[in-house]
């Protein structure tokens, strides 16, 4: 409901998705995010325009699980690639995938039906691809992306973040979230700017 | 020439007072810097989307793009007619049954082992000189893989057929050969190109959302808020993103090792002297390596010129280049000699014939051309002035992809013309169809590399940042001594801290 009142809406109205302190350099970043993480905030995040080492350890963030998970998809691009080769090349079995199939059993050049060394380069080649294809995939789910509508990227100051700007977001629904107290405290860590981000 | 803000100090190579910084020295116990004339992270930003960002490209920009896209033309045109003529129109015969066609599918190939070298290998080796040409080596892989898929695909003869190339069900109930190793180089090359793929749209990531936040016009944040999936640069993504990176890096190095070794088995496989080898797969691969960063050297040169990208391409990077060069160069001319040591030591009759006969035969002067592109010509690469000369090392990176385009053409050629029975004995000549038709594929890669150069970051401007010094939180400029805390280290930020400035840097 635009009306010509809402040009000076009342502050309480508004949700806030959080608070953004901004640095300029990715060494204040750091000692803010380290006071950050002593101080017990759970919701927060650094948002740098590159990968700024020690940042994790400053952060207190927990190494991922990727590569196990990596790991699993890399043993059923394995699985796949025998599964397959013995099954079309090797056997006479009809299976249902999707529609009926039937394995062809050839017999090429002398070799035993089951050639695993004939086999190798396929089933490398699919360990490889179904790993990488998991590498990317379980990673942008892990990061919760896609995700084109976050209320960080309606943000003007934001817009830095992709360049030369460090910033700290402590979202509102962390339970140690008080507007003014947290407001104080990211000013107090040598944050250029602090302001709210709209939800 | 085009649309840029001149009070940017950071348009580089187009300022005419540009000073190339020799950063090729090594100093003992200091790291050489990798970006010259810029101290500032918003400095790299703007000089590579500058490319994207400005209105129109240099000239240079549409004669090349002109020229790739009638290419492609003729491509298309040579393609269509192969369909419905059949693959009669090019030159074979009945021993050589592969030649251009083949040729240039290993050729392309090999042109894309060195942007998975870069990427990959390189990052392993924690070797940082790799951000400045990582991602247009890669841009280049991709483009070449491309290029190498559509010749095997045009060369199967009855095109709609080619899917028998997958194990797709079918109403005959049948299914590929899978101890073929023409079967095994469809699954190479197709992860290949996946995965480099992949690996070059994952690093493009978060410079994309650097195009997105910095467009102005509605297309461009659409299509580069699109293709940028809401990055924002969250320390929480890039850890998961760094151990990503890290694991593709990790599965394309022996992925890179594996593509171009099951392309050589395409031949050493077969029984065919000359091509019944076990040194191929080594040699291949590091042929095919030798050719990509030659490859990678003729595109940089023009590209860091036309784009002013020469702070990040610096002196120090072509000369690194140039030493991959000349050392795979003589892993390739061990390969020439030790492949005619094993036919005399072999005592294999038809093997000592085809070597004699690919260096004295009717195919001599290809052996020659590509002895002398090699082996003989790179070796001037052991003088620093010739590696750290641009028109020389130019010139000497596209004598290198003559030389390897003819490697691929005598070994495939000239064993196949002259096999067991000189009755069965034919001579090739390729017809105009080869040889538009190679053209063509020239044309392709072109095209898509100036789309490339001008749509997307050339150069990774992330990775690129992350290897300045300033990007140390540690970094001495951050902790001057006037400054404690967080809250005076901005000072020292802009307080000069490299000795590289140049007289024009403001």
């Amino acid at each position: 409901m635009t009306t010509t009142h809402a040009s000076t809406p009342p502050a309480t109205r508004r949700r806030v998705h959080g608070l953004l302190a901004e640095f300029h350099d990715p060494a204040s970043l750091m000692h803010a995010a380290e006071k950050v993480r002593d101080a017990g905030y759970r919701w927060w995040d650094c948002h740098t325009p590159f990968a700024v080492h020690g940042l994790d350890q400053a952060m207190g963030v927990q190494r991922t699980i990727l590569p196990i998970l990596v790991f699993g998809a890399g043993l059923t691009g394995t699985s796949i690639g025998f599964i397959l080769q013995a099954f079309t090349n090797s056997s006479s079995l009809s299976l249902w995938a999707l529609v009926w199939v039937t394995g062809y059993p050839f017999l090429i050049s002398g070799k035993p039906l089951l050639s695993l060394p004939a086999f190798i380069p396929v089933i490398f080649e699919l360990t490889v691809l179904l790993s990488a294809l998991g590498a990317v995939g379980l990673m942008l789910l892990l990061n919760g992306l896609p995700w084109l509508s976050h209320p960080l990227l309606a943000n003007k100051r934001f817009l830095r973040a992709t360049d030369d700007r460090f910033f700290i977001v402590i979202e509102s629904r962390d339970p140690r979230f008080f507007r003014s107290r947290t407001e104080e405290f990211l000013k107090s860590l040598g944050a250029k700017v602090v302001e709210a981000v709209e939800a | 020439m085009s649309a840029i803000p001149s009070s940017s100090s950071a348009t580089g190579g187009r300022l005419p007072g540009f000073v190339e910084v020799d950063n090729t020295a090594e100093t003992p116990g200091r790291r050489a810097t990798l970006v010259s004339h810029m101290d500032r992270f918003n400095q790299v930003t703007r000089q590579v989307c500058q490319v994207a960002e400005s209105k129109r490209p240099p000239f240079a920009w549409y004669a090349a793009f002109a020229v790739s896209l009638s290419l492609v033309g003729l491509l298309g045109f040579c393609v269509t007619y192969l369909f419905f003529a059949g693959v009669g129109v090019w030159g074979l015969n009945n021993p050589v049954m592969w030649a251009f066609d083949i040729t240039n599918f290993v050729f392309w190939v090999g042109i894309g082992h060195a942007g998975t070298l870069i990427s990959a290998i390189l990052f392993l080796f924690r070797q940082k000189w790799r951000t400045g040409i990582n991602r247009f080596a890669e841009a280049m892989t991709i483009f070449a893989v491309i290029c190498a898929g559509l010749f095997p695909g045009i060369h199967v003869g009855r095109v709609w057929l080619a899917y028998w190339l997958f194990p797709i069900p079918n109403q005959m109930d049948m299914w590929p050969q899978f101890r073929s190793p023409l079967l095994w180089d469809v699954f190479a090359v197709g992860t290949y190109f996946t995965v480099s793929l992949l690996f070059w749209y994952v690093g493009l990531i978060p410079d994309l959302a650097t195009l997105r936040d910095r467009a102005k016009g509605t297309i461009q944040q659409f299509a580069y808020g699109l293709f940028s999936l809401g990055w924002r640069g969250s320390n929480r993504h890039w850890h998961r993103y760094e151990r990503a990176y890290l694991l593709l890096a990790a599965l394309s190095t022996p992925l890179v090792l594996s593509v171009h070794s099951v392309v050589s088995f395409d031949f050493a496989v077969s029984q065919l002297p000359g091509w019944h080898t076990t040194i191929f797969p080594p040699y291949f691969v590091a042929g095919a390596i030798f050719s990509g960063f030659a490859m990678v050297v003729t595109l940089a040169v023009p590209a860091r010129q036309l784009f002013g990208l020469k702070d990040m391409i610096t002196l120090r990077h072509l000369d690194n280049m140039n030493k991959i060069i000349l050392v795979t160069g003589c892993m390739v001319g061990y390969a020439y000699s030790m492949e005619f040591f094993i036919a005399w030591y072999s005592g294999a009759l038809y093997e000592k014939f085809a070597f004699v006969n690919r260096a004295f035969g009717q195919y001599w002067w290809a052996y020659w051309i590509m002895v002398s592109c090699n082996v003989i010509t790179p070796q001037l690469f052991w003088f620093k002035a010739i590696r750290t000369s641009i028109p020389l090392m130019f010139i000497l990176s596209l004598v290198v992809n003559i030389g390897m385009w003819f490697e691929r053409f005598v070994i495939i050629v000239s064993s196949l013309a002259n096999d067991f029975i000189p009755t069965s004995w034919d001579f090739f000549t390729p017809t105009w169809v080869d040889m538009s038709t190679m053209l063509g594929s020239f044309g392709l890669f072109g095209t898509l590399f100036l789309l490339f150069c001008r749509y997307l970051p050339m150069v990774a401007i992330a990775e690129i940042k992350a290897t300045m010094p300033q990007a140390n939180p540690h970094w001495e400029g951050w902790h001057a001594p006037t400054s404690h805390g967080g809250a005076g280290s901005a000072q020292a930020a802009h307080a000069s801290p490299s000795a590289t400035h140049a007289p024009d840097a403001s």
